[in-house]
C-alpha cells in the first residue's frame, strides 16, 4: 500500500543538503531564509515519515509546532531585513559587518 | 531498461505498494528536488520565492501520499499561502528583485569547501541509512491506523498530550508579532541621536532657533552667536559668556590702549563689548 520509507528519508535527507547548500553558498539574506524554510521542510518530511512508520500521531503534532516556529522566525528575521534595509540599501550578507569587532 | 525501472520500483516498494503510489511518489519528488535546486541557483529571488512554493507543494502531496491530509492542507495554507507571500511582500517592499551575480565569490574557496562537505554528509547519511535501518522503535499499537480522521487524532493530541507545548507556541507567535511590530516600526525622530542622518535631517533647524533665542540679549553681532551657539551645545553657555567674557575683552582693550587717551579708547571698547562676546565665545572654544 506505501512505499518503503527509506525513499522519504533518503529524499529528506537530499533536500536538507540542497537547504544548508543554499544557506552557505547564497549571499542574499531573502534566498537565505528561503534555503531555510528548505532544510525545516526537509525534517518535517522526515517527522511525517516516522510517524507513519511507527504509527505515532506525535510526529505529525510536532510538525505542526515546527510549522508555527518557522512562521515566528520568518516573520522575525523578514523584521529584522527590513529594518537593516532601512540602513543600508544592499542585500548581500558580507555587507552586514556593523558588529565586527 | 525496462526491467531496470520495474527493478527499481519493486525495491522502493513494499509489499503491497502499488503502481499509483510509486509514480505519485516519484513525481513529488522530482518536483521538491528540482524546486529546492531552483531556489538555491536562482539569480532573482522572486524566482526563488516562486521555486519554494513549488518545492512546498511537492512536500504537500508527499504529506497526503503519507496520510497526514491535515498537514498537507496546512502545508499549502501557512506556507505557500502565507510564508511566501510574506517574502515576496519584503522583496517587492525593499526592491531587491534584481538579480544577483551569483558567480562572484567573496570568500575564497569558501564555495567549493561548503559544496565538499555537503556533499560528504549526504553520502554518509544515504551509506548509513543504507547499511543500518534508520529506526529501530517498536511501532505504536494506537496511532495512525485506528481508522479515525487524521484531524480527529491530530485535535485530540495536540490538545491533551501536547497541551504545553501548545499554548507556550501561542506565547510565541505573540511575542513574534510584537517583535515584528517593533522592529519593523520606523524609530521616532528624537530617540536615535547616533543616526547622523537623520540627525543632519530635522533638528537642523532646532539649535538655530534656540541659540538665537537664547542669544536674545546680545541681538547686535547677528552672525557672531549662530556661529559660536551650535558648538555650546545648550544654551545656558551662551547666555553665560557674555558675562565672562566681558572684563576679559574691557582688560584687553584697556591694556592694547594703553598710550591712547582713554575716554575715546573706553567709548570704543565700549561700544564694541557688545560684539566682542561672539570673539570671546570663539576664543574660549578650543
Amino acid at each position: 500500500m506505501t512505499i518503503n520509507p527509506d525513499w522519504y528519508l533518503a529524499l529528506s535527507v537530499v533536500l536538507f543538503a540542497i537547504g544548508a547548500l543554499g544557506v552557505l553558498v547564497r549571499r542574499n539574506v531573502l534566498v537565505m531564509f528561503m534555503c531555510v524554510e528548505l532544510m525545516l521542510n526537509a525534517a518535517n518530511l522526515t517527522f511525517v515519515t516516522f510517524a507513519r512508520t511507527l504509527n505515532d500521531i506525535g510526529g505529525q503534532v510536532l510538525v505542526f509546532f515546527v510549522l508555527v516556529v518557522a512562521a515566528a522566525e520568518v516573520v522575525v528575521g523578514l523584521g529584522i531585513v527590513v529594518a537593516i534595509f532601512r540602513r543600508r540599501a544592499n542585500a548581500t550578507a558580507d555587507d552586514l559587518h556593523v558588529m565586527k569587532g | 531498461m525496462v526491467g531496470a525501472v520495474a527493478a527499481v520500483i519493486t525495491a522502493a516498494t513494499t509489499a503491497h505498494a502499488s503502481w499509483v503510489d510509486v509514480g505519485t511518489f516519484a513525481v513529488a519528488a522530482a518536483i521538491v528536488l528540482a524546486g529546492a535546486i531552483g531556489v538555491v541557483v536562482a539569480r532573482n529571488p522572486v524566482h526563488s520565492a516562486l521555486m519554494l512554493v513549488m518545492t512546498l507543494f511537492g512536500i504537500a502531496v508527499l504529506f497526503v501520499l503519507q496520510r497526514a491530509s491535515f498537514l498537507a492542507a496546512v502545508q499549502v495554507i501557512v506556507y505557500a499561502g502565507a510564508i511566501v507571500v510574506l517574502f515576496l511582500f519584503v522583496i517587492m517592499f525593499l526592491g531587491v528583485d534584481r538579480t544577483e551575480d551569483i558567480a562572484a565569490e567573496p570568500l575564497r574557496g569558501q564555495r567549493p569547501l561548503a559544496i565538499g562537505l555537503i556533499a560528504l554528509g549526504t553520502t554518509g547519511l544515504l551509506l548509513l541509512g543504507q547499511v543500518s535501518h534508520w529506526t529501530t522503535g517498536a511501532p505504536h499499537v494506537s496511532g495512525l491506523d485506528t481508522g479515525q480522521p487524521n484531524v480527529n487524532l491530530l485535535g485530540r493530541s495536540v490538545y491533551t498530550t501536547y497541551l504545553f507545548p501548545f499554548e507556550a507556541t501561542a506565547a510565541l507567535l505573540i511575542i513574534a508579532v510584537v517583535g515584528a511590530v517593533v522592529l519593523a516600526r520606523r524609530p521616532p525622530v528624537t530617540a536615535n541621536p547616533v543616526d547622523e542622518e537623520e540627525d543632519a535631517d530635522e533638528p537642523a533647524g532646532d539649535p538655530d532657533t534656540d541659540a538665537i533665542l537664547a542669544a536674545g540679549p546680545a541681538p547686535a553681532d547677528g552672525s557672531a552667536t549662530p556661529e559660536a551657539a551650535p558648538d555650546s551645545g545648550s544654551p545656558e553657555p551662551v547666555t553665560a559668556e557674555p558675562v565672562t567674557a566681558e572684563p576679559v575683552t574691557a582688560q584687553a582693550g584697556g591694556t592694547a590702549n594703553a598710550g591712547d587717551p582713554p575716554f575715546p579708547a573706553v567709548t570704543t571698547n565700549g561700544a564694541e563689548s557688545v560684539a566682542v562676546p561672539g570673539s570671546g565665545g570663539q576664543e574660549a572654544r578650543p
